[in-house]
Formats: structure tokens, C-alpha cells, sequence
């Protein structure tokens, strides 16, 4: 059906599952530093925090990829003969791919964490100071556990919204699903089976992560009783 | 690093009719998805599983796969069937502006009905009770009670997706568009700028989000006035 692309698709949509799961594991970290921002008594920081969020998620993610990939790709030409570097750099698509969808989704989980965070009863930080951790302790020891069972929900519509992103990163050239499709459909000129064959693989990507996270979900509120109607 | 403004000053007619294509995929997306979305939002309260469905998997396949691919399906996808091009709706379906419209309403229309269903089951339960005390028939209820109540509820989570939709009207610009990103894309490849293109680009989104915010903050504030929380 697919005429002898289907392995060189396969390749493409492994390479987009790697670059999901790598952007994923960036845009945790940001959004945790930047819901930390965000929470901070400091002034300053905490307006940092809403800046990072509030531009980046006003941005459509297509402009900001564009933005970073040429733009990087500019920088980095122009500070390479600085220290002695010569020769022309070609950005890796894939590098780049993972961190500004990182950036991005960074911003989105920031939100999701900052909700998260704050609806943790008061007491249990209180307690942790009470108890002498430092605050670096309470943060990591007492908050992070329990604020990820409030935040699957929203890591969750992240997650997939972040999944079907990765498609955009094919325009900057990573060989991904989406570009090994287009040359498949280019080559035969069948364009809709081979986007429908993407499409199929997005589908099942995305309802396999629905599945795992609702998994998820019931292991960590195996403590939290749900009152039945 | 300072950004060149004579080259962004030069483009600006450019950006300017870049928005107004932004702002007319926009609008002509919302205002089709939205028309899709009421049927289809009631067909997921139903609880007749072959009503219900049909609507399930659309919204479900829809939001599952990437804008992108869907974009392409319609646009460079169709073409490859015979009995399309020599259809009634060929001279449209190879327009890219139809293409992109059709595509983002589609699109548009499964979020939107999954958010008015979620919102038509949190109908209060006394609403459906008084308005069925007093004989209404059912279609008059729905018109007048169920489906007002719950298109009011739904502002809130309608417009995140209204700015969503906004972000994924960029991507007209990969099936040859020139919208704001479009525009950005043009004045990049033009002059090798692609800090002065894409900013400008960021720019304009931003003041349209924030613009569609206010505008959001001021449609809740009407309509969703008596759910607000009593001032002391």
C-alpha cells in the first residue's frame, strides 16, 4: 500500500517520538523553573516568570520555530569567526527542533505547574519549614510529589498539543514523519495516502499517551478517595 | 544586536495585508466552526450511542492528528482522486485561500464542540427542570434555555481556543498564503533578516492576542456577569 516507504516513514516517526519525548523532558524543566518564577516573593523574578509565559504563549508556535531556527542559525554564523571558526554552520533541525519547542511548551507547563502548585493545602510547606528543611528541600521533598497528581490533567492537553507540534518542525527540515511523507507523496504523487498514513501514526501516538496518562492519574490519586454520586 | 527598522518600516505594507488574511481566515474559520460545532455538540451529549458516535470519532480523529497534516490532506491530498478534479467543487478545492478555510474549520469545529458539550452537560439541573415544569417543548427549551446557558458558560474555555485558532492561522503560510507569517516568511527570504522578519511577526500576534483577550474580558463581563463572584 505504502509501495516500499513504509520503512523510511517508520524511521521518520521514530525520530518524531524522540524529538517529542526530548522537547518534553526540556519544557519540564523550564516550566518548572519558570512556575518557580513565577511563585517567587521576589518581585522582579516573578515578573520575569509572567513575561517568559505570557510572550511566549501569545506567539504562534510556527513563527517562534521560524524565528529560532533562522535567527539561531544567523547568530551562530556570526559569533563562530569570532573564536576562530571559519567555515558555514548548518544548525541541526533537530537540535534546534527540541529547543524551542522546549521553550515553547516551557511557557504552557509553567502555567500548569504554577496551578498545580498553588493547590497544595498551605500546611504541607508549612510543615517542611516547621520541620527545618531548607527551602530548597520543601520544594523538591514535599511540593513537586504532590503537585503532579493536580498537574497530569494539564501536562496531559500539553503533551498532545506538543505531539502534534513536532510536525512543524519538518518546515525547518528535520526528516521527521511529516518530511518523509511529503517526499513519499512527491516521488508517487500520492499526497493523501501518505499524509493519511501520518495522520494514522499521530492517532495512535496520541491515543496511546492518553491511555498511559490515564493510567497515570489513577496511580498517583491512589491516595485521594473520590466521593461517589 | 539592534534590529534593522528601515527594513521593517519598508515591509510593513506587507504585514498590514498579511493581517488582513489572518483576520479573514480567522473569522471565516470561527464563525463556520462554530456553526458545525452546535449540532455536533449536541450529537456528544446524546445518549443514544448511534447518534452520539459519529460525533465522538470526529472530534476525536480530528483533535488527535496535527493541524498540518490535515491542511495537507485537503490541499495537496484530494487532488490525487480523479473523480475530485473533475468534480463541481474542483475550481475551489485547488484554491489555497478554500483549502485553508475549510481546513481550519473543520478543525476548529471538533475542540469547539467537545468544549459546548462539556459545557452542555454542566447545564444546572434546575434550568432543564424549571423550563420542563412550566411545558416547554423540547426544541423551544433547547433554543431558549439549554443551548444560551451553556453558549455563555462556554466563553471562558472558547476563547483559548479562539487563540489557538489564531496561532494555527500561521500555518496558511505553508500552503502558500501570505498571511502575517506569510508576510514574515517573504521579507526573510527577501533580505536575510530574520530577526526584523519574525519579530514583527511575533509583534502583531501578540497585540492580536491581547486584543482578543480584552475583547473575551469584556464579552465574559456581559455575558457571564451573573456568575461572577459577589463584590463586598
Amino acid at each position: 500500500m505504502l509501495h516500499g516507504y513504509g520503512a523510511s516513514l517508520l524511521d521518520g516517526a521514530w525520530l518524531t517520538l524522540q524529538l517529542a519525548l526530548s522537547s518534553i523532558a526540556l519544557a519540564v524543566v523550564l516550566g518548572l523553573i519558570g512556575a518557580a518564577f513565577r511563585l517567587s516573593p521576589v518581585k522582579w523574578i516573578a515578573f520575569l516568570g509572567e513575561v517568559y509565559a505570557t510572550v511566549v504563549r501569545g506567539i504562534p508556535d510556527l513563527v517562534l520555530i521560524l524565528l529560532l531556527f533562522y535567527g539561531g542559525q544567523q547568530v551562530v554564523n556570526q559569533v563562530a569567526p569570532l573564536v576562530g571558526y571559519d567555515d558555514y554552520i548548518d544548525l541541526n533541525p533537530f537540535i534546534s527542533g527540541v529547543g524551542t519547542l522546549g521553550f515553547i511548551f516551557g511557557a504552557y507547563l509553567s502555567e500548569t505547574f504554577r496551578g498545580a502548585f498553588m493547590a497544595i493545602p498551605k500546611g504541607q510547606a508549612e510543615a517542611g519549614v516547621a520541620y527545618g528543611l531548607s527551602s530548597m528541600q520543601v520544594f523538591f521533598r514535599i511540593l513537586v510529589p504532590q503537585m503532579i497528581r493536580f498537574a497530569i490533567p494539564g501536562f496531559t492537553n500539553n503533551w498532545l498539543v506538543l505531539t502534534k507540534a513536532t510536525a512543524l518542525v519538518s518546515v525547518v527540515g528535520l526528516q521527521d514523519v511529516m518530511f518523509k511523507a511529503k517526499q513519499a507523496a512527491d516521488a508517487l504523487r500520492e499526497p493523501f495516502t501518505f499524509y493519511l498514513a501520518v495522520a494514522a501514526a499521530y492517532l495512535v501516538l496520541t491515543s496511546v499517551s492518553l491511555l498511559a496518562l490515564r493510567y497515570l492519574e489513577k496511580r498517583y490519586s491512589a491516595g485521594v478517595k473520590a466521593a461517589e454520586l | 544586536m539592534m534590529l534593522d527598522f528601515d527594513v521593517i518600516w519598508a515591509s510593513l505594507p506587507l504585514f498590514f495585508s498579511g493581517l488582513k488574511v489572518t483576520l479573514e481566515l480567522l473569522l471565516i474559520a470561527l464563525g463556520v466552526g462554530l456553526l458545525l460545532a452546535v449540532p455536533l455538540a449536541l450529537m456528544r451529549v446524546s445518549k443514544n450511542p448511534l447518534i452520539n458516535f459519529p460525533a465522538w470519532l470526529y472530534t476525536y480523529v480530528i483533535r488527535g492528528t496535527p493541524m498540518l497534516v490535515q491542511l495537507f490532506l485537503i490541499y495537496y491530498g484530494l487532488g490525487q482522486f480523479e473523480a475530485v478534479r473533475e468534480s463541481w467543487a474542483w475550481p475551489w478545492l485547488s484554491q489555497a485561500s478554500f483549502c485553508a478555510w475549510l481546513a481550519f474549520a473543520i478543525n476548529t469545529s471538533a475542540y469547539t464542540a467537545e468544549i459546548l458539550a462539556g459545557s452542555l452537560k454542566a447545564t444546572p439541573g434546575g434550568e432543564i427542570e424549571a423550563a420542563k415544569a412550566i411545558g416547554m417543548p423540547r426544541l423551544m427549551m433547547y433554543r431558549r434555555i439549554v443551548l444560551p446557558s451553556a453558549l455563555r458558560r462556554a466563553l471562558p474555555q472558547y476563547s483559548n481556543e479562539v487563540i489557538m485558532m489564531l496561532h494555527t492561522t500561521s500555518l496558511a503560510s505553508l500552503v502558500t498564503l501570505v498571511d502575517i507569517t506569510g508576510a514574515a516568511r517573504t521579507v526573510n527570504s527577501q533580505y536575510y533578516m530574520p530577526f526584523e522578519a519574525f519579530i514583527t511577526a511575533a509583534v502583531f500576534y501578540l497585540c492580536l492576542t491581547f486584543c482578543l483577550v480584552r475583547l473575551f474580558k469584556h464579552l465574559e463581563g456581559r455575558y457571564l456577569a451573573y456568575l461572577a463572584p459577589r463584590k463586598a
